[in-house]
């Protein structure tokens, strides 16, 4: 475990040049250095700028509903018998989900350098639904790259973001999914790099991606971090979350990264057990590589092919992973592990029962080994779960596993 | 000396430039490539840029990423490629040969082992798409120390500010970009590119080659007016696809489109 003048430094990363240890970076073709600087010197003039501030916290609280409320599951806890859950509800933000706030806050940076179209990859389409709520909103064309697959198992997503005037953009080549969606979008930016403003939805991709989506994300951690306060008197004994790129997580972790006493686990796809091959779950069994622009834990093979993930949950089934997370682990002060899909069936289920709230299946992930972890903790000792999104998008996927027409 | 620098001294004195093709390795399938390349030598390219096929291609075009796809069927692997090199060198001493790529399959081979078997290989020069000079300190300097080119983009995008930079970090040769986009898009506009080239070389002593958009013999011919060398790949890389299930006939039907853009380079 690292000192805290460690932490203090850890928390600070990226460094100058985008990198996290040696995670991170600017790995992309000529043509999109010029466009990555420009949102670098952008975004570090606006994030200190006052004005920009008040702006985005407005947004957040008029438009988003924040602060989210910290919730404690009392039957949920007391059907895990063992450490007190409470579960920040990012899920009753608007959209559904936390990607919201990211969104928010890009949208106002493209806004401000005045560009009028708007490009997004997405994999549950909660992204992809965020970032056409703001195009909507600022009256910005958008257009939402989205893996053929995903297209397929969230077309309730897809109809909202067409409602909300977006173009999705169904992506066949490859595996049709997240990865390739991403690679899309890639595609029509350096295409139309001039008039386009590319919403990344995850804490990855290039310099300064990572950084200002984490920055975005990070009111999570520390509203959660005064509600703990203020609710129990004391900091939350671990946090839990949901990693596929990573941002609902990152934006839990941040403001915790000092706060010595407190875990941070993520929880990754494992989707039918990573013994099996068939998961995205590259922190768990993974390996460093280069991939969208960043160095990060990937799923790659011996030749350095990235390799096709598996998860009943579109939003995480994706092979890489933002690059802090990768150097969290590196480090020990976040630990990483992974819930199958059947555990986040199993968990979707059990909180829709006995809390009456619907997880999205990727949050569920973090609720199952929520559950787990509290039986090995003290009746004392509390625990903070990222409620990422709500599960309402995911009732087509459900009701097909529970062989019912929906 | 290595064969980049002397290929480019005698198209200069020969009062000519530079054509080259790229194709990627193992399309359609591996034992292709090895007399596709000699077929292109003997039909007037001056280098070869082969591809090294890679998943999630993402700065190429529908007709690189689909070569990709069709080279991966076969499990065609960096070694794989490394090989095919070492294969033509035996017959071919001469025609440089520049491998164009993604960074992963280098990272997960390893900057050095990489390195020393592309050196082993007879590889001239290696150009990563999503390696910029910021990132490539340590992989330059080991290819360098191989007597191997690490060469760079440049594209319509990049500041002049930053053209002495890139330029300080590559050898070889420039490779310009010749329009906002992937590879086999829009159509360039040669006036464009032409300043952009007079740009470049008030920076740099490098030759200039300039790739993207470039589709039959007048193009070729209307970029070798204005730069050091065309780089041609998706018209190629199309033919190549349409007669995939009649490899045979690849060699002798690319070389036909590479022999059309010699002459009318020449001429």
């Amino acid at each position: 475990m690292p000192t805290n003048n460690d932490l203090a430094k850890l928390k600070q990363l990226p460094d100058a040049t985008g990198h996290f240890g040696p995670y991170g970076g600017r790995f992309v073709s000529e043509t999109l250095v010029s466009a990555l600087q420009e949102l670098e010197q952008t975004y570090e003039k606006l994030w200190r700028d006052p004005a920009f501030q008040a702006e985005f916290d407005r947004d957040l609280a008029h438009y988003v509903g924040r602060p989210s409320p910290l919730y404690f599951a009392e039957r949920l806890t007391a059907h895990a018998g063992g450490a007190k859950i409470f579960l920040k509800r990012e899920d009753l933000n608007h959209t559904g989900a936390h990607k919201v706030n990211n969104t928010i806050g890009q949208a106002l940076l493209a806004k401000y350098t005045g560009k009028p179209r708007i490009i997004a990859e997405t994999g549950a389409g909660q992204h992809g639904v965020a970032s056409a709520t703001v195009a909507a909103r600022l009256g910005l064309k958008c257009y939402v790259y989205m893996g053929a697959d995903d297209v397929e198992r969230q077309k309730l997503n897809v109809y909202r973001m067409k409602l909300l005037g977006a173009e999705v953009i169904p992506v066949e080549s490859g595996t049709r999914t997240l990865k390739d969606a991403m690679n899309e979008a890639m595609r029509d930016w350096v295409t139309n790099v001039d008039d386009t403003f590319y919403i990344i939805g995850t804490a990855a991709g290039p310099h300064p991606y990572p950084k200002l989506v984490r920055d975005f994300q990070a009111v999570i951690g520390r509203e959660a971090r005064a509600q703990c306060l203020e609710q129990t008197g004391r900091l939350p004994d671990a946090l839990v979350a949901c990693v596929g790129g990573g941002s609902n997580a990152i934006g839990l972790f941040h403001p915790f990264i000092e706060d010595e006493g407190v875990r941070m686990i993520g929880v990754e796809a494992g989707g039918d057990g990573v013994e099996t091959g068939r998961h995205a779950a590259p922190l768990t069994v993974g390996r460093p590589g280069v991939l969208h622009g960043n160095r990060t834990y990937l799923m790659a093979d011996d030749a350095g092919q990235i390799q096709g993930t598996h998860s009943v949950s579109a939003g995480l089934d994706y092979p890489g992973v933002g690059p802090e997370h990768s150097w969290l682990k590196d480090c020990g002060r976040a630990e990483y592990t992974a819930a199958t899909d059947e555990e986040a069936m199993d968990a979707f289920r059990l909180l829709t029962r006995i809390e009456g709230i619907m997880p999205a299946l990727e949050s569920s992930h973090a609720v199952a080994h929520a559950i787990k972890l509290a039986k090995e903790m003290d009746k004392d000792q509390t625990i903070v779960v990222n409620l990422s999104g709500r599960g309402d998008k995911d009732i087509h996927t459900v009701a097909q596993i529970d062989g019912v027409e929906a | 000396m290595s064969r980049v620098k002397t290929a480019f001294e005698r198209l200069e004195q020969q009062g000519r430039k530079a054509l080259i093709p790229y194709v990627t390795a193992g399309d359609p399938q591996p034992d292709v490539t090895v007399p596709l390349m000699h077929a292109m030598v003997e039909a007037g390219a001056d280098i070869i840029e082969l591809g090294i096929p890679f998943s999630d291609p993402m700065a190429d075009g529908p007709t690189i990423q689909l070569a990709c796809e069709r080279a991966l069927v076969h499990n065609t692997t960096i070694i794989d490629v490394l090989g095919m090199v070492k294969t033509f060198r035996e017959t071919d001493g001469e025609t440089p040969v520049v491998l164009m790529g993604y960074l992963n399959p280098i990272e997960m081979t390893g900057y050095e082992r990489f390195v020393e078997l592309a050196a082993d290989a007879g590889v001239d020069g290696v150009l990563t798409v999503d390696l910029p000079p910021e990132e490539s300190g340590e992989f330059v300097r080991l290819l360098n120390e191989r007597d191997m080119d690490a060469i760079f983009l440049l594209a319509p995008t990049t500041e002049e500010s930053r053209v002495a930079e890139v330029c300080r970090h590559g050898s070889g040769y420039i490779y310009y970009v010749s329009v906002k986009g992937v590879t086999g898009s829009a159509a360039l506009d040669v006036e464009e590119v032409a300043s952009k080239v007079a740009m470049i070389r008030s920076h740099t002593d490098m030759q200039v080659a300039v790739g993207f958009g470039i589709r039959d013999a007048a193009s070729a011919r209307a970029i070798s007016d204005v730069a050091d060398g065309a780089i041609v790949g998706s018209v190629l890389v199309n033919q190549i696809a349409a007669l995939a299930e009649t490899p045979d006939q690849i060699p002798a039907a690319v070389a036909a489109i590479v022999k059309d853009m010699r002459t009318a380079m020449d001429a």
